[in-house]
């Protein structure tokens, strides 16, 4: 019960600017114009973009028109299904095991946290699992990592600081394979997702995760901080387009930025959401619901 | 690119239509500043902002004085530039400077702004304007932060102090009993970072601030923050009273409203931003040059400082001298590339000059231009002031010396000719400035 605790306490500030500014504007009655004007910028508000906003806009007034809606529950469950209807044109990404997950983004996402958490996630489903320090670039970032790998009580392959890390993670990789380890985490350096050479870098270490172990299910996962706005969508897009994105992590969360922005990506690039982070603890971790992110927001 | 090269380019749109009509209606300040409004919103300047934003320039702008300009968009262009630089403060805001020794700064933010790396690149542009600078350790939660920053003064070779897990209001008291003892005149604090709503940290950063008394406190903001920056912001603001702002990561490709957004909601000063992963990756942030890039004016003040700062005066004088007697040799044309490259690179200039959003995606191949620099090498002294006398047996020897092929010697021959071709044809216009623009 600590997880559902977690995510309702970390995103209750949320729900309660939401609705309350809903029953703010619904309690004027009518559907009118203003109405639709003051939604529009709680929408935006939350980061959930000009585009995407004015399409859910759209297809919640027709459908308010067509449904007689009177009641501001009636308009709050049209409004919710709308959004739930893109969270969950999302792919999902199958969990076979061994997996292989590279976790990717820019700087100060909450990288190495994430792969922290997910280790003692996987960990607690009985799964053997081992982190691979890839960032070998960030001050002290292997350290980082070995401090988590010691509180999740899990494996860890590193090198020195400034080694290439791609043969980090070829070492890594040779490893959790002898080893039949049933999840790999790997860490990389945060980059800037217009950097060139950093991506070429990234797509580098992607070649060497296929070559190393090629029947691994190998899933690509991209950090974002709930706090980021639009530019989020431009991360997506550029590291999918460097090495194709399976899953979204979403951190942050606990404070009191919406994370809407995950909204207008889905919607665009149907890459799914499948971890959100809702805190610093080694538990603060969980599998996205798309039903309960909308019951949480609204 | 450009910092806000999105966000230029659609209100250049817009306003280009305006300028083209010449003349303006209410009507077409109404439409364009439904466009501005969209284009402030993707950019994620807050929405309550944009709000007050629009509402004050249209009230300036349905004014006589822009109806009877002669050039009403251009009078628009002025009014949404000024009003985008006072809201984020007018004019560079410096550091502030205790006048009793230390200066101490207090850095504080949300998890994974950038604190860390700041309190770096901050000590060290503070030890170029020769102050003696120490960094102190005072993230006692996220683990390995405290090497973090060890690594990162090491790097730049800064002291740090630190005394382990202990209470960071305690280390913090501590590092200033020590710099006044050792004589360092700057304390730079690097606190862990935590949410505006985490009473406990909140209240940890406020013990700190009482301790020691900062002189300047400093708000670390990711520039790529969203509508978010106005809540954080302004509770850092209410609980602490900050003294400024620091923007990081605009190196990326972001709009950067939160920019637009803090300054409206906390009316603090931003001092500086972080462009870049290198310790020297650290500008002073210019309200006027950011709003000339929101406008899609490009960042000409900048780019001619920069431009001053790699060509000499005499240099450029020059230069232009030979451009007129049209005696420009390959000697000029690799000095030409040396100053190109210390004013960061063809794409960084590119993304400055105003108009050349749309050359956003285009790859300019720096690779070609160190291709060229060798070939250039290459040539003996005697061929690279008389490119005539090369035969093709010396454009052999050329292509081998610099790893390349005949076809690059014969290219690069073939498009310096060209060059002078056109300056000769170019040569009745006035002055090429200090601008070192031609190159092939």
């Amino acid at each position: 019960m600590g997880f559902f605790k977690n995510l309702f306490n970390g995103l209750k500030k949320t729900k309660e600017t939401l609705s309350k500014k809903l029953s703010m504007i619904f309690g004027r009655g009518e559907l009118t114009d203003d109405f639709f004007d003051d939604l529009e910028a709680i929408l935006i508000g939350s980061d959930m973009g000009v585009q995407t906003t004015e399409e859910i806009i759209d297809d919640v007034r027709a459908k308010c028109k067509k449904s007689h809606i009177k009641t501001q529950n009636e308009f709050t469950e049209i409004l919710k299904q709308s959004i739930l209807d893109i969270l969950e044109s999302g792919v999902k990404a199958e969990e076979e095991y061994p997996m292989a997950v590279l976790v990717i983004g820019v700087n100060g996402v909450g990288k190495t946290t994430s792969i922290g958490k997910m280790a003692n996630y996987y960990k607690q489903q009985k799964k053997e699992v081992m982190l691979v320090a890839g960032d070998t670039f960030r001050a002290a970032a292997t350290n980082q990592l070995v401090e988590w790998a010691n509180r999740a009580k899990v494996k860890i392959v590193k090198q020195n600081e400034g080694t290439d890390s791609a043969s980090v993670v070829f070492d890594g990789l040779t490893s959790a394979k002898a080893k039949n380890m049933d999840v790999v985490l790997i860490d990389t350096a945060g980059r800037l997702h217009v950097k060139e050479n950093l991506m070429e870098e990234l797509k580098k270490i992607d070649r060497v995760v296929d070559k190393t172990w090629a029947e691994v299910n190998y899933k690509k996962y991209i950090v974002l901080d709930a706090t980021t706005g639009q530019n989020a969508i431009s991360q997506v897009k550029y590291f999918n387009e460097a090495v194709g994105i399976d899953g979204i992590i979403l951190t942050k969360l606990d404070g009191t930025a919406k994370g809407g922005v995950v909204i207008p990506i889905i919607n665009e690039l149907h890459v799914p959401v499948v971890f959100i982070g809702v805190g610093e603890g080694i538990d603060d971790l969980r599998p996205f619901d798309a039903k309960e992110f909308v019951d949480a927001i609204i | 690119m450009g910092l806000f090269s999105s966000l230029s380019e659609k209100i250049t749109n817009i306003f280009s239509k305006l300028t083209r009509r010449g003349k303006l209606t209410e009507s077409d300040i109404k439409e364009a500043m439904r466009e501005v409004r969209v284009a402030l919103l993707e950019a994620d300047v807050n929405y309550l902002v944009v709000k007050q934003l629009i509402s004050s320039i249209t009230e300036k702008a349905v004014g006589e004085k822009v109806l009877k300009s002669l050039t009403p968009g251009q009078q628009v262009i002025k009014i949404v530039n000024e009003e985008l630089t006072a809201i984020m403060g007018g004019t560079n805001a410096k550091l502030n400077v205790a006048s009793n020794p230390p200066t101490i700064i207090l850095m504080c933010g949300l998890q994974g702004a950038g604190k860390t790396t700041m309190c770096g690149k901050l000590g060290l542009n503070l030890r170029k304007q020769g102050k003696k600078p120490l960094l102190v350790a005072c993230d006692i939660y996220r683990p390995a932060a405290i090497e973090q920053l060890q690594v990162v003064a090491k790097s730049i070779n800064l002291p740090v102090f630190e005394k382990g897990t202990q209470d960071p209001v305690k280390t913090s008291k501590q590092a200033i009993e020590y710099a006044k003892q050792y004589g360092y005149d700057t304390v730079i604090i690097d606190t862990a970072g935590r949410l505006q709503i985490d009473e406990t940290l909140m209240n940890e950063l406020k013990n700190i601030k009482a301790a020691v008394g900062p002189t300047e406190i400093l708000l670390t903001v990711d520039s790529m923050t969203g509508q978010e920056a106005v809540n954080v912001s302004e509770e850092f603001n209410n609980q602490l009273d900050i003294t400024g702002v620091i923007l990081t990561k605009l190196d990326g490709d972001t709009r950067g409203g939160a920019a637009l957004s803090i300054s409206q909601v906390v009316k603090k000063p931003i001092k500086f931003c972080g462009i870049g992963e290198k310790m020297s990756d650290l500008e002073p942030f210019y309200p006027d040059r950011m709003a000339s890039r929101i406008l899609g004016m490009g960042d000409v003040l900048t780019l001619i400082e920069k431009a001053e700062q790699a060509v000499s005066q005499e240099e450029a004088e020059k230069l232009e001298k030979k451009f007129r007697e049209n005696s420009f040799t390959f000697d000029d044309y690799l000095s030409q590339l040396e100053n190109l490259k210390k004013m960061g690179g063809i794409q960084n200039i590119l993304g400055m000059l105003p108009g050349m959003g749309a050359l956003k995606n285009v790859q300019v191949d720096e690779k070609q231009l160190q291709k060229n620099k060798a070939i250039i090498q290459s040539m003996t002294p005697k061929e690279r002031n008389n490119p005539e006398i090369i035969k093709s047996s010396n454009r052999q020897r050329i292509a081998k010396g610099s790893g390349t092929t005949i076809q690059d010697v014969n290219q690069l021959i073939k498009q310096f000719e060209q060059t002078k071709e056109l300056m000769k044809q170019m040569k009745s216009k006035k002055g090429f400035g200090k601008m070192p623009f031609n190159i092939g």
